[in-house]
């Protein structure tokens, strides 16, 4: 039989056939590498977490026009920069001038279900949200003024540009008349509130212009680096757009996810920290009772370099084992805290597995150093002594 | 020359002389067996002939090589190569099988073969035993197995400290005729007892008294024969 044969029958024979003594140290072992895989876990997943968060705060970029307006081909080809996976939203708006009963009133054309997305937070405070043609969704600030309210009709009219001159001389201009159904009134606590929301169709034909838009609101799941990268790219490629950053967002988003990491980080190291005295006292103890078994194998001839080849390969098989059942432990610890706090399932890291066997074999080999050093104190002349 | 020869060797803690002036002398083959009272000095000696401990003063020639003035780490090669220990406790590793235990002794020497090992443990007669653990053996059960380790390396000397000292009258009688085994077979053994009929059956009995050889007793009636087994 090969030595190393026998090396493994006997460090396996040792954590085996001595479970209930072992069963502490592999206990508190699982348990460290269980938190340290856990909130690694965690600490990785929480931007994307947050990033789900965050996006609840609107748009973190905006494609403006470089120079006037822009074709909804311009936007198509800014939005292929960002990852379709990370796309929350894009919203395209227009804005012209509008009148209702004859005041001037902004109007914007959109793209309903995109400015949902891009925009979670606007408050439908009565009525629904704006879905065909043909509907108004009103900011409360019109419906006050007009003293508008859902379920109305009312007419827009708009002056085409060729009738404007008209306009200018009191001439009689023909204006573009199309009347709409009030779905809804918004609330979001700014400039909105001031305007009226129709379908971009609605509001290419009532001015007779299609195509042109001033303005995209994106609401992308990443960070504000990659944001940055994002922006960059649609500059580069389409040059009659200007992709910018809305920084209240995108940096406030960043300050929050920096402290959150340090956070679990100084938690992951303090219980890195915790386990290695945990493991520590307990090969002390394994070691301490262990003594005359120690005696006798160095009085049968076993050197220290073999002492300490023993006592640190049982140490390492038991990282070995704390370390798989922790890091299965830790991806339940961490979808638990994800659900409960974030309410969504966690992405499994398969190389958090190998990690985190890895950590606890050499945090495990580690602690172990000093009580096995003492081991080989041990005075084989004990065992003779009949103690 | 002396397979292992004591040079007026001294163990002096404080005061205290364990060892005073111990002059020996234990030729190839021998069987020698050493009494005396407790706290006369025999721990001591079994240690130093052991290679567990040096001597205050004077010379241990193990094999010619004088083991007072080597290091501890060449101390414990020189225990591994050339000394069987069994011990009053039995001393067994206690997670591991009666023929793990024994090879225990080979992992340390050389290189563990269970072959020789079970072999090894048919000699003593444990060989239905092997796969046991010392909890499920009887203290003469793990004295033999102690007996099965200490020869497996062929080992210049067999140093039995108390080896009977734990056990009944019948497994008592099975140790010492495995030592006559031995001794026919040329192994050297030093037995160190309280027993007086352990003791007698040895070739030569030192007695020790604070720490001196009080005196020494040839069996004139050494038959070298199996005592009990054979009646």
């Amino acid at each position: 039989m090969k030595k190393r044969r026998m090396f493994i029958r006997m460090i396996t024979a040792s954590l085996m056939r001595r479970r209930s003594r072992m069963i502490v140290a592999l206990l508190s072992i699982a348990i460290g590498a269980t938190i340290l895989s856990g909130l690694v876990s965690i600490y990785y997943d929480v931007p994307r977490q947050l990033g789900a968060e965050f996006r609840n705060y609107g748009a973190n970029m905006i494609m403006t026009a470089a120079d006037g307006s822009f074709t909804s081909a311009d936007m198509e080809k800014g939005k292929k920069a960002v990852p379709s996976a990370e796309l929350v939203g894009a919203a395209p708006y227009r804005y012209e001038n509008i009148r209702l009963r004859e005041n001037p009133v902004v109007a914007a054309g959109t793209d309903p279900e995109q400015a949902r997305a891009a925009s979670p937070y606007w408050l439908i405070d009565d009525g629904e949200w704006l879905q065909n043609s043909g509907e108004l969704l009103i900011g409360a600030k019109v419906a006050d003024s007009f003293r508008l309210k859902v379920g109305d009709d009312i007419e827009l009219s708009f002056t085409p540009e060729a009738e404007r001159e008209a306009a200018a001389e009191n001439k009689t201009a023909d204006d573009n008349y199309k009347t709409f159904r009030i779905v809804g009134i918004l609330k979001t606590g700014g400039t909105e509130e001031e305007y009226v929301y129709m379908t971009m169709g609605d509001l290419e034909e009532l001015t007779g212009v299609s195509d042109k838009i001033d303005l995209v609101e994106l609401s992308v799941s990443a960070s504000s680096d990659k944001l940055g990268e994002y922006a960059e790219d649609i500059n580069l490629s389409v040059p009659s757009v200007h992709a910018s950053l809305v920084k209240r967002v995108t940096a406030s988003e960043t300050t929050v996810l920096s402290k959150l990491q340090a956070l679990v980080l100084l938690v992951t190291v303090v219980v890195l920290a915790l386990t290695m005295i945990c493991v520590a006292t307990t090969m002390t103890a394994v070691v301490a009772e262990r003594r005359r078994e120690i005696g006798l194998r160095k009085a049968i001839g076993a050197s220290n370099s073999s002492i300490i080849k023993e006592f640190m390969g049982e140490s390492m098989l038991l990282g070995f084992f704390g370390g798989t059942v922790g890091s299965v432990l830790g991806y339940v610890f961490a979808s638990q805290v994800s659900i409960r706090v974030f309410s969504s399932s966690i992405s499994f890291r398969p190389l958090l597995v190998p990690i985190t066997i890895i950590i606890s074999i050499i945090v495990t080999g580690l602690s172990s150093l000093m009580p096995i050093r003492s081991a080989t104190e041990v005075d084989p002349a004990l065992v003779l002594k009949g103690e | 020359m002396s397979l292992l020869e004591l040079k007026n060797v001294y163990k002096i803690y404080g005061e205290l002389h364990a060892l005073d002036d111990v002059s020996l002398k234990v030729e190839k083959g021998e069987w020698v067996s050493i009494m005396g009272p407790s706290g006369s000095g025999k721990s001591t000696m079994m240690n130093i002939i052991g290679c567990m401990d040096k001597p205050s003063k004077g010379e241990v020639l193990l094999d010619g090589v004088d083991i007072s003035k080597e290091s501890s780490k060449n101390l414990t090669t020189i225990r591994r190569d050339k000394i069987g220990l069994i011990f009053q406790q039995f001393h067994l590793v206690n997670y591991l099988t009666a023929v793990e235990n024994v090879m225990l002794a080979q992992y340390y020497h050389s290189i563990p073969d269970e072959k020789e090992a079970l072999e090894a443990l048919e000699r003593v007669g444990l060989a239905d035993r092997a796969k046991h653990l010392p909890s499920q053996l009887s203290g003469g059960e793990q004295q033999r197995v102690c007996v099965a380790r200490a020869l497996i390396n062929y080992p210049e000397i067999i140093l039995a400290d108390e080896p009977t000292g734990n056990l009944d009258e019948a497994n008592e009688e099975i140790v010492v005729d495995l030592f006559h085994k031995l001794h026919n077979e040329g192994t050297t053994l030093i037995v160190v007892t309280h027993d007086p009929e352990v003791a007698e059956v040895a070739q030569r009995r030192l007695v020790l008294r604070n720490g001196k050889l009080a005196k020494e007793v040839i069996n004139e009636n050494f038959t070298g024969k199996i005592r009990f087994t054979d009646q």
